[in-house]
């Protein structure tokens, strides 16, 4: 964004400190809009009073991304790409994490379609309280079709809601396509230089996002932009190409570092937004389905970090979509979100006086993976959260910051020896090496449980209650 | 679609061209203009144009200075920087100015917004300029420098973020280096089959690392030293070291087993016997006393891994004891630890991110190469369990194929963030890594050529 400092938006604020925006005052509100903590629109005098138009277009204009944000698709599944304001996610964070799109085509079977697309659909993966799910469809026109195509992507509107992406270098089956879904502002793949003025033509007309695409040739994509841009269209994605080896891979991440930097170093407006990338080029390279999912997942790691703001995937299969999904959530995790949560103590379900005692760290990451796999499994228990600054399991036996003395202490203050008559404590396996600390330090017996939490409903069954 | 253009609309226009006054121009009431077919190449423009063409008593009358009519109207557009050539080409107008340019723009309706022409451009983008460069380390030691390795491993020596040869090269690939243990160690299944014949013996394992999985260097962990395991003498441990050393001739990594008490008597008797070979000795760190290692590096001729957990502020602290110690720069490397993707991988990424950052930004305390524990991501529950604790989640599929992927994506998100030295366990995920950080970095030519416009018409064969 061009504001540097919060003061210069606070000049334009309307500085009466209304407090509608949930801040106490103008200047906070700054502070926030300066980390993207609060959307302007958040302001209401501001949208709402007509003194302040002018102020608010400004407001608006110093508080833009430097790379364009983009929405593809309609409603609740609706993805919105780039908004990007930093090359490094320390600098502040990412805002809109990659979307990833798995491919279906217009020559499989009805079945075959309608399965994948309602695996795609449904598919997902829990990781730290909520659960991971994929973004979108892409459909391609293999059988070089019009009529085929815009077939296909009927039938997969008809199954899904999740956005799409129409991919055809084919202007004419672009347009069969958007004259059954342009209304769920599905993403067009692609303009060229050689179909521009009709894909040109019809992003005028259907007024959906498009993708312009000129692949290794970054004068070339920059002429498409510019075109597009200078025609009224804003909504425009970049495909550089995607090479999936050699020569071609290190410049395809050459060509991607190096659009993100003029957006974002340089402040080039007309290069300015999200990046296109298809690690499913690994298919044209790869015989071997497992050689080429492998290839994919690397292909789909460097440019998750290194900035692309869409994929188009081919594999779903799980060894895939697990890592792929995962390191998007990681990456794309604000560095400034705490990493631990409060310590003490958990009543998970409804425990009663038999029920056991966990111990684990205040670590984020263990908290919410212990806490949903008890969950998970109907098991009442209690959960002592020891403060370890933070710190996992195994790296805090290991630093000093989960000790006996730490555990004791978290007991007392928990008053968990109240509501349980068995004195027993159950330590995370990775702890093992300081059960018998434990046990001296606080009277109670210590049991030690399975290194991995999602093995405590086994461990329960053998272990429980103790005999 | 019509849009409705207003005499305000026409008001800011001409402000944002920088025509402050319309001399002699009376305009009562507001104006409506309908704009057909497609707005586009700034609607602004063209809306304007299409006002100019209908009402030519209006432009005639704008006090602007460069032609009449139409283009001054262009004129002013072009010295704001619009595309004036490809419009006046879409109305069928020659770009140079001619006599009575009013009478020569074409009747409606408007010419559609789309150029005849793309746009012509260029990109360009300035290269990133660094002062700071990473210390190159040289692991392992030839015959010509007292030891018996028959090859050394450089790594560090960065001069640019990883990868960013369009900039600068940086001089050597990430190295691999693949671990083997002092006794028999439970592993998950994936990787155990391929360690199952060589468990019992630490020179043979070190043996299949190399000569069958193509390791750049070997990493010995003394495990069984730890006095919960084995508790292993450290006199006995070295004897295991000089069995590695034997048995293989690439430069080697010496781990204790992270017991802080134990780890300084067993690395001090494993450089001793290792002396002269320049290994690496994993590791020192601020919770034990790393006084002992860096005096045991320091008189048997090692590099010491300075070893922290995600933070920086310790890793610089612990670099500049370990120097006041005597250690030299050029025998330090440093291990900010290795979280698992899923795991606090978004820890690790930033924080070696940062230290690499901040070296090349003449951060002289950070400016070392940085090692990985890669094999961490076996701890990922995704990498080993057979199948979700979590009921609700979608099938995890075969964990044979997880495993080994978990620890790519590991290796490769740290090796983007700026790692020099991978320790890893599975040898199809080392090779793998491998491959391509070679590619990335520009080591490797090999290539099947594709056509990249083929994958939209892909079928599975």
């Amino acid at each position: 964004m061009k504001a540097k400092s919060p003061m210069e938006l606070y000049e334009l604020l309307p500085k009466t400190n209304c407090g509608e925006c949930g801040e106490k005052t103008c200047m906070a509100f700054a502070s926030l809009l300066i980390e993207r903590g609060k959307k302007l629109e958040e302001c209401k005098p501001l949208l709402e009073e007509e003194k302040y138009r002018e102020k608010y277009e400004k407001l608006k204009e110093l508080l833009a991304p430097e790379v364009r944000e983009v929405v593809i698709g309609v409603g609740e599944h609706a993805k919105k790409i780039g908004g990007e304001d930093v090359l490094h996610r320390h600098e502040l964070t990412f805002f809109n994490s990659t979307g990833l799109f798995y491919d279906v085509w217009d020559t499989m079977s009805d079945d075959a379609l309608k399965e994948r697309v309602d695996r795609i659909q449904s598919w997902q993966k829990f990781y730290v309280g909520e659960f991971l799910k994929l973004d979108g469809v892409a459909v391609r026109n293999a059988s070089g079709d019009p009529k085929r195509f815009a077939e296909c992507v009927r039938k997969v509107s008809e199954i899904t809601d999740l956005p799409l992406v129409l991919c055809s270098f084919d202007a004419t089956a672009l347009e069969e396509a958007l004259k059954i879904v342009a209304d769920k502002r599905p993403l067009l793949y692609a303009a060229t230089k050689d179909n521009w003025k009709r894909v040109l033509e019809l992003v005028l007309e259907y007024k959906v996002p498009v993708t312009v695409s000129a692949p290794n040739d970054l004068d070339g994509l920059k002429s498409l932009a510019v075109t597009f841009s200078q025609a009224g269209i804003e909504d425009i994605v970049l495909d550089p190409g995607t090479y999936p080896t050699g020569k071609g891979l290190e410049t395809t991440l050459a060509n991607f570092v190096r659009l993100r930097r003029a957006a974002i170093a340089e402040g080039q407006k007309d290069i300015a937004y999200p990046l296109l990338c298809v690690p499913m080029t690994a298919w044209l390279v790869y015989d071997n389905e497992i050689d080429a999912a492998y290839w994919e997942t690397v292909l789909a790691t460097i440019f998750t970090i290194k900035y692309a703001d869409i994929m188009i995937l081919h594999s779903i299969e799980p060894y895939a979509l697990i890592p792929q999904i995962t390191l998007v959530a990681n990456i794309y995790t604000d560095p400034r979100r705490p990493v631990a949560v409060t310590p003490g103590l958990r009543a998970l379900g409804s425990p009663t006086e038999e029920s056991p005692v966990f111990v684990t760290t205040n670590f984020a990451l263990t908290y919410y993976t212990v806490e949903s796999d008890i969950t998970s499994n109907n098991i009442d228990s209690y959960l002592l959260v020891i403060d370890t600054e933070g710190i996992c399991v195994e790296a805090a036996v290991a630093g000093g910051q989960l000790t006996a003395a730490k555990i004791k202490e978290a007991l007392e203050e928990s008053g968990v020896e109240e509501k349980v008559k068995h004195k027993t404590l159950v330590l995370p396996g990775l702890a093992a090496r300081i059960s018998g600390e434990t046990e001296e330090a606080t009277g109670w017996k210590v049991m030690v449980g399975p290194t991995d939490s999602g093995r405590i409903p086994d461990w329960m069954e053998k272990n429980w209650p103790p005999k | 679609m019509a849009r409705k253009f207003t005499l305000e609309d026409i008001g800011k226009l001409l402000e944002k061209y920088g025509v402050l006054e319309l001399e002699d121009v009376k305009i009562e009431g507001d104006i409506e203009l309908e704009v057909e077919g497609g707005v586009g190449v700034s609607s602004e423009l063209l809306a304007t144009l299409q006002a100019a063409l209908q009402s030519s008593q209006m432009i005639s009358q704008f006090a602007v200075q460069a032609a009449h009519g139409l283009f001054g109207i262009l004129a002013i557009a072009k010295l704001a920087g619009y595309p004036v050539e490809s419009v006046l080409q879409s109305l069928g107008v020659p770009a140079a100015p001619a006599a009575a340019p009013a009478e020569m723009a074409p009747p409606a309706p408007v010419a559609p917004a789309i150029p005849e022409e793309l746009v012509a451009a260029k990109f360009e983008v300035g290269k990133q300029e660094w002062v700071g460069q990473i210390e190159e380390v040289i692991i392992g030691a030839t015959a010509a420098d007292g030891g018996t390795r028959e090859n050394v491993v450089k790594i560090g020596g960065d001069k640019t973020l990883p990868f960013y040869g369009f900039e600068y090269q940086n001089p050597n690939p990430p190295r691999i280096a693949i671990d083997c243990f002092d006794m028999p160690i439970p592993l998950a299944k994936a990787v155990r089959e391929h360690y199952a014949d060589v468990m019992e013996d630490p020179g043979e394992w070190a043996k299949k690392n190399v000569k069958k999985f193509g390791a750049d260097m070997v990493t010995i962990h003394l495990i069984s030293t730890d006095p919960l395991i084995k508790d292993t003498p450290p006199k006995e441990a070295a004897k295991v070291v000089e069995e590695v050393l034997q048995a293989v001739k690439v430069p080697i990594i010496i781990g204790g087993s992270g017991n802080p008490d134990k780890d300084p008597a067993v690395l001090e008797a494993a450089a001793e016997v290792a002396e002269g070979e320049r290994c690496l000795l994993a590791s020192a760190n601020l919770n034990m006393d790393y006084e002992r290692i860096a005096k045991a590096a320091i008189d048997h001729g090692h590099v010491v891994l300075s070893w922290t957990q995600l933070d920086i502020n310790d890793q610089k602290t612990l670099n500049r004891h370990l120097f006041k110690l005597g250690v030299k720069r050029e025998d330090l490397v440093m291990d900010p630890t290795t979280a698992a993707l899923g795991y606090g991988l978004d820890y690790a990424f930033t924080n070696i991110e940062r230290m690499k950052i901040a070296a090349l930004k003449g951060d002289e305390e950070l400016a070392f190469p940085i090692s990985c524990g890669v094999t961490n991501a076996w701890g990922a529950r995704e990498a080993w369990m057979k199948e979700s604790p979590i009921k609700e989640d979608s099938d995890w599929g075969p964990r044979e194929y997880r495993g080994p992927i978990y620890e790519i994506v590991t290796g490769l998100t740290l090796a983007l963030a700026g790692g020099n030295l991978f320790m890893m366990m599975h040898p199809g995920a080392a090779a793998v890594v491998k491959e391509v950080t070679q590619t990335l970095g520009g080591f490797k030519e090999v290539e099947k050529e594709i056509e990249f416009e083929n994958w939209l018409t892909w079928t599975e064969k």
